[in-house]
């Protein structure tokens, strides 16, 4: 699949002999760039299509490994909303992800514009040393804070998951808004100040409302990763009072031991992701856009 | 100070007029940029402190919270326990043979982006779906289609593996889960470094009569290195923390053990705080060396982000 999809550049003038003329009167999609680009879309696909299908297959269908459910049946999706665990771990999510990308958000935005405009000694080791909690592995935060949250009393609870996951959501909300930031033009806030605003006024009044878009970006990608997050939800949670979807999923059996669990597994998951498919096709320049911030240029 | 008149002229007099209002610029910015650091020591810091104390010393199974200082006892008997050093060379297996096909799988998927053609928007919606989708979930997918009754694979290979008990099938589906779910990723790193690169360029190259090739081997890749080298460091700094593919694909079992879930393993399943500790700790040491050369790479970067 690598070689084959690296392959355009060396083929783009392949066909080009004989149709030499109209290079430039607009792009003409040659066959074998099709194949390529239906081979894309069935590798991104197709895993999600089959675990929808595996979702509503119930009974001897789901052991016959038919490529369809001949007998579609809602029987998965209607346990999964029935089942207690699942929805308390929607709201459970649901907490602990807002909390997290409005406290990233707020603190990290003071920071990220301080970054960006003001004239002060140490940004770069400032920058640095947000940059490199982003790359420090969970597990080292996660150990310490399984003995600490039992000692402190917050073990299984929202405000022990929001805490560590303000170890990647400040960073990461930092980094992207710093180069959101800096691309507002100065001449609004500098407009700002000469009619007298303070510096912190030209912020909260100029500068936030510009920076909309971005603290858009930032606040959807900090969610995502909440959303996401694994290791500190099954380490730092005992049981349904504070498990995350995640979590929940991961210790998720069957109603009944005879009951193969995947079926109901794969309804919990289809219903986990459909609502973040829509939100990434939705916002999907602010989310590519945040994502290349700052990787490629400063 | 300055008057109406001059401040049209340049920065100068606003300057002046910044200083004398409000905080000043650096008392400002020390205000603005307190609270976030404050809030990193606290949950990043010190729990990284407190993990190095704890790797310092034993503790009592029998009596809780009695302990001891143990010194760098625990370090050995993780560096010369086979599980850990098994568990060590899974994650570089896997880091390796993950980055390097998500590498050349998410090259691929950026020139096609990069290609003008029409619906090419399709396809940048369309791999947004495997990177939107939670890694728990990419998980509970791939188990849905390797996993014998269900799945489609062994039908399909004709085969009879047990994909995910039996080595090395099971790391062979976890990696091929983390490339299906972060490929997406690279490519879209890569895309946009594809961008920044002058059309003129390539005109001009092809003005000079440069082959599709040579304009692909000479261009692109030497431009593009910068891009692919921040998607590389970025997702072997991911890869080597891989926790939730192996944990949810096959509980950590069939040569699927890593880093992270036999230290997880360690301290929250079996409660050995000083041993979990210290391989929490390693993770972490071994992860900075790598996060050192990162930073060295990427320095220019930030270094531009930090400038006026």
């Amino acid at each position: 699949m690598g070689a084959t999809a690296a392959a355009p550049p060396q083929t783009v003038d392949a066909p080009a002999p004989r149709k030499r003329r109209a290079p430039d009167a607009g792009p003409k999609t040659p066959f074998w760039l099709w194949c390529v680009v239906a081979l894309i879309v069935l590798f991104c696909l197709f895993p999600f299509y089959w675990m929808v299908s595996i979702s509503l297959k119930t009974g001897v269908e789901l052991n016959n490994g038919t490529p369809y459910p001949h007998h579609p049946s809602l029987k998965n999706y209607d346990s999964i909303f029935h089942n207690g665990d699942f929805t308390r771990a929607l709201l459970n999510s649901a907490v602990v992800s807002v909390v997290t990308t409005v406290l990233a958000l707020t603190v990290g935005s003071f920071c990220a514009y301080a970054l960006a405009r003001l004239r002060f000694k140490g940004k770069f080791v400032i920058l640095g040393l947000v940059l490199s909690i982003t790359t420090f592995p969970a597990i080292a935060i996660a150990a310490p804070l399984f003995r600490l949250w039992s000692n402190i009393g917050i073990y299984n609870t929202w405000i022990g998951l929001i805490i560590p996951y303000l170890t990647f959501a400040l960073p990461l909300s930092i980094y992207i808004l710093v180069s959101f930031f800096k691309e507002i033009p100065k001449d609004l806030e500098e407009a700002a100040l000469v009619d007298g605003a303070t510096h912190f006024e030209a912020f909260r009044k100029v500068v936030v409302p510009l920076a909309a878009p971005g603290l858009a970006t930032a606040g959807i990608l900090t969610f995502i990763g909440a959303w996401n997050e694994f290791l500190f939800a099954i380490t730092l949670t005992s049981s349904r009072t504070a498990r995350t979807v995640p979590a929940a999923i991961a210790f998720f059996t069957g109603s009944t031991q005879f009951e193969q669990p995947l079926g109901t597994i794969s309804a919990a998951s289809v219903v986990i992701s459909v609502p973040l498919i829509l939100l990434v096709l939705f916002f999907q320049k602010r989310i590519v856009a945040g994502l290349t911030a700052g990787a490629v240029k400063g | 100070m300055a008057d109406a008149t001059a401040v049209q002229t340049t920065g100068t007099p606003t300057q002046q007029r910044r200083r004398s209002k409000g905080l000043s610029e650096r008392r400002l910015a020390f205000f603005m940029v307190a609270p976030s650091m404050a809030l990193i020591a606290l949950v990043a810091a010190y729990p990284i402190g407190y993990g190095i104390w704890l790797s310092l010393h034993e503790y009592s199974v029998r009596v809780a919270g009695l302990s001891r200082w143990a010194g760098l006892r625990n370090y050995s008997t993780a560096l010369s326990d086979s599980e850990w050093w098994a568990a060590f060379f899974h994650t570089m297996i896997f880091t390796v043979c993950s980055v390097s096909l998500e590498f050349a799988i998410g090259l691929g998927m950026a020139l096609v982006m990069h290609a003008a053609f029409r619906g090419q928007g399709i396809i940048r919606t369309v791999v947004l779906v495997p990177w939107a989708m939670l890694t728990v979930v990419t998980a509970v997918m791939w188990r849905t289609m390797f996993e014998s009754p269900l799945g489609f694979v062994n039908n399909l290979l004709g085969t009879n593996t047990v994909w995910l008990g039996d080595e090395p099938y099971a790391l062979i589906v976890v990696i091929l889960a983390d490339v299906w779910k972060t490929a997406p990723f690279m490519a879209l790193l890569l895309l946009a470094g594809l961008q920044v690169i002058p059309s003129e360029i390539y005109e001009a190259a092809k003005v000079d009569g440069a082959t599709a090739w040579q304009r692909f081997a000479r261009i692109t890749m030497p431009l593009l290195l910068p891009a692919i080298l921040v998607a590389l460091i970025f997702r072997t700094l991911d890869a080597l923390r891989i926790f939730d593919l192996p944990f949810v694909l096959t509980n950590g079992k069939a040569g699927t053990s890593t880093l992270s879930t036999i230290a997880q393993e360690t301290f929250a399943s079996n409660r050995i705080y000083g041993l979990g500790s210290a391989m929490a700790v390693l993770t972490f040491i071994i992860v900075m060396i790598v996060s050192f050369i990162y930073i060295r790479t990427v320095g220019g970067n930030i270094r531009g982000l930090a400038e006026e």
